[in-house]
């Protein structure tokens, strides 16, 4: 009521001995408005990532069980117990196994109905839609219904149930690891869960692409199809799929809730997290030895990461253009 | 469209509110269910893992609720994995007071839980004796059992008798018998999805133990060998039911008719009794050599107390209440919802439900055949165990190797422990 008037009233008077000023002054300030932007975002940042990463730093180099705040000095004991585990360095195996698979095929199977998609004359927001909400379901849900439903190892299993009309005997997906069906169960989770998000991306890539491109290549004779997906598309989506590969990989290494749900008390197909939960912050609460594969894990990340960019020129995308 | 752009309600201070309400939610949110807010006189915290038979909460909570000289709240943990959410949990401001778990060595050296021998010393001989042994370091006792849960096999006569199988004593019957249990609607044999539930039995059946007196590992033996070979043909055979919808601790496989045995536990005993009437029975888990002997796993829940709690004193006079001095309770807990075996003579005396037809014969098997925890055998190490099973087990590696995995990993434990 009152600061209407007052600031009505104090803006022809260009504000010199308004009390309002100073505040104002702040407000328009860049250096004030950056922080207040960014400020909480990085208090959270500090508080809840740098804050713990440090902290691991610091346990990885103490004898830490059953407790955070030990008071035996190790030195590297811990860094050489998870570098010579067998089950941690097979975890990052089991990982390399599991991005090579999934990566690619997020990315084509996303691609293919980005284009498939946007290609649609008509129902083009439903079909958008429907693809796109497997992304809104919890990775713990989805687990569940794969796990009981679809892939259950009893004979009312759905997989199950149509194999029965082959003729063909019941399999224990999750629970027999030969031959390893339980790959076939995880990766048909994840891809459906999140294919439709990085479709989403794809067919804002799609409709980013200029139609002058596509008419200067059918004058120039390049047949619609195969041709002028591969020298038009493709090269124009470049940008958009290292983001995509990138964002992939960074899933991939944080695969954890889905392997947790479907693979219980196994010693195979252990991502690194998982086996980090297992050995250390789980039931044997091996916190330094924990911290330490932490640590590892995160040097490799920011180095495959580092790598990916470099080859793939993330980044650089303006330059590319 | 006049009304809207005459509203107050401009963009900006629908985001303020909005942003407002989520940071209010959030304060909320960490503020809410620590047990520790507001209430006359003390609070406790106890933490429970969720019983699966109905009324068992509502149980807890009347106990609780019944105690006078502090205001218990209980958290009820639905997760799988009890263990994980107990230990975390128990590093933080916010661990419980009072929680159940069973006695493992690697609390008490780290100072976790609390030394309880001056309020069970008075009622000491009312208890089973391997159930004051079964806690009890250096002298001390640190839990109070409240309920022992023997665990074998339950089977369905019916069954049995159509197909002319005699209830086995031997691994190698059992495995015959299962072969000839199953038929293209029902399987043999469930031992849960992981087998795990009788990792502990095969070692006891075979003829070994976990560890030595003197804590050195005992179970690597010939005999143990042979029975992980045996159930890993059994697990090839065709005859187990892999992948169930519930876990062997729920009798609802046997119940519905999914198997002809199921391993599992005296508390489910009311649930099997109404769904099959007078068709069922039990057996230990049979010999696994010639040198070995039957055996069953005489589990089950103690209370502990938090040793870093805030309210040490007020937690260990309300487990001395509720666990020592309410029998009636006492008694409404072990028999009124699943079954379980009442570690008190008194009360075993008394436990009517249990002197008759399968729970009479249940009591009978835990007596004569039955193993109590060892103290000294901690979750990293039956994690490793566990391990032994995944291997060679359910994967095809030899169990001499798996073992010695599981060696390296339980000797790494027991270095730490004993020194």
């Amino acid at each position: 009521m009152s600061t209407t008037t007052t600031r009505d009233l104090a803006r022809p008077a260009s504000a010199k001995a308004s009390p309002a000023k100073p505040r104002r002054g702040l407000r328009g300030s860049p250096t004030f408005n950056f922080w207040l932007f960014t400020g909480p975002f990085l208090i959270g940042l500090a508080i809840f990532v740098y804050a713990p990463i440090l902290w691991s730093l610091w346990l990885s180099f103490f004898e830490a069980r059953f407790t955070v705040t030990p008071d035996e000095f190790v030195g590297f004991e811990n860094y050489a117990y998870m570098l010579t585990n067998d089950d941690f360095v097979g975890s990052l195996g089991t990982f390399t196994v599991f991005a090579a698979f999934i990566v690619p095929t997020t990315w084509a199977l996303s691609l293919g109905l980005a284009l498939l998609v946007n290609r649609l004359r008509f129902m083009r927001a439903f079909f958008r839609s429907v693809f796109f909400l497997p992304t809104a379901v919890s990775y713990v849900a989805a687990s569940l219904i794969w796990k009981m439903s679809i892939f259950s190892g009893v004979r009312f299993g759905l997989m199950n149930t149509v194999l029965g009309w082959f003729g063909i005997d019941n399999i224990a997906w999750l629970i027999d690891p030969n031959p390893p069906w339980y790959w076939l169960v995880i990766v048909t989770a994840r891809l459906w869960l999140q294919s439709g998000f990085y479709m989403i991306l794809f067919i804002a890539a799609l409709q980013n692409i200029p139609d002058e491109l596509y008419e200067a290549a059918a004058i120039d004779g390049a047949k619609p199809g195969w041709q002028t997906f591969w020298y038009i598309t493709l090269p124009q989506l470049r940008a958009t799929s290292t983001a995509v590969i990138l964002l992939l990989l960074v899933a991939a290494y944080q695969a954890f809730d889905e392997f947790f749900n479907l693979l219980s008390k196994t010693t195979w197909g252990r991502p690194p997290l998982m086996e980090l939960y297992y050995k250390a912050l789980g039931e044997s609460q091996d916190y330094g030895a924990g911290s330490a594969g932490a640590l590892i894990l995160t040097v490799l990340i920011c180095a495959v990461t580092l790598l990916q960019g470099k080859l793939m020129g993330f980044g650089r995308g303006d330059e590319s253009k | 469209m006049s009304a809207m752009s005459n509203s107050n309600w401009d963009r900006r201070s629908v985001l303020r509110a909005a942003m407002g309400l989520a940071a209010a939610g959030g304060l909320a949110a960490c503020g809410s269910n620590t047990g520790r807010a507001g209430g006359s006189g003390k609070t406790l915290v106890q933490m429970f893992h969720a019983y699966g038979e109905a009324g068992t909460e509502q149980a807890i909570k009347k106990y609780a609720k019944a105690y006078k000289e502090a205001n218990v709240t209980t958290q009820w943990i639905t997760s799988a994995d009890f263990e994980s959410k107990l230990f975390s949990t128990l590093l933080t401001d916010n661990a419980p007071d009072v929680f159940e778990f069973h006695p493992q060595i690697q609390m008490i050296k780290s100072g976790q839980v609390a030394d309880l021998t001056d309020i069970i010393e008075p009622v000491k001989d009312d208890f089973n004796p391997a159930d004051i042994q079964s806690h009890t370091v250096d002298g001390k006792i640190y839990g109070v059992r409240m309920i022992d849960d023997p665990q074998f096999f339950f089977y369905r006569k019916s069954m049995f008798e159509e197909a002319g199988v005699d209830v086995p004593t031997t691994l190698d019957e059992l495995m015959e018998i299962s072969a000839k249990l199953t038929t293209s609607k029902v399987k043999g044999l469930y031992i849960g999805n992981d087998l795990h539930n009788v990792n502990d039995t095969l070692i006891w059946s075979a003829g070994a133990q976990h560890l030595t007196e003197n804590n050195e590992i005992a179970y690597h033996t010939d005999g143990v060998v042979e029975g992980l070979k045996k159930m890993r043909k059994l697990f090839t055979s065709g005859d187990l039911l892999l992948g169930a919808p519930t876990e062997s601790w729920d009798p609802s496989s046997l119940n519905q008719g999914l198997c002809a045995i199921q391993f599992c536990g005296m508390w489910a005993m009311p649930q099997i009794q109404d769904a099959l009437g007078d068709d069922w029975g039990i057996f230990p888990f049979p010999k696994v050599t010639d040198s070995g002997k039957q055996s069953v796993y005489n589990g089950g829940w103690s209370m502990f107390v938090n040793a870093k709690g805030k309210n040490v004193e007020a937690a260990k006079e309300y487990v001395k209440w509720l666990w020592i001095d309410q029998k009636e309770y006492q008694e409404d807990w072990a028999t009124s919802y699943g079954f379980h075996i009442p570690p008190r003579a008194s009360l075993a005396k008394e436990a009517t439900k249990l002197k008759s037809g399968n729970a009479a014969e249940g009591v009978r098997l835990f007596n004569e055949f039955g193993h109590f925890d060892n103290i000294g055998w901690t979750q990293a190490m039956r994690t490793a165990m566990e391990d032994v099973w995944a291997n060679c087990v359910r994967k095809d590696m030899d169990p001499e190797a798996a073992l010695d995995k599981c060696d390296t990993a339980v000797n790494r434990e027991l270095k730490k422990l004993f020194g």
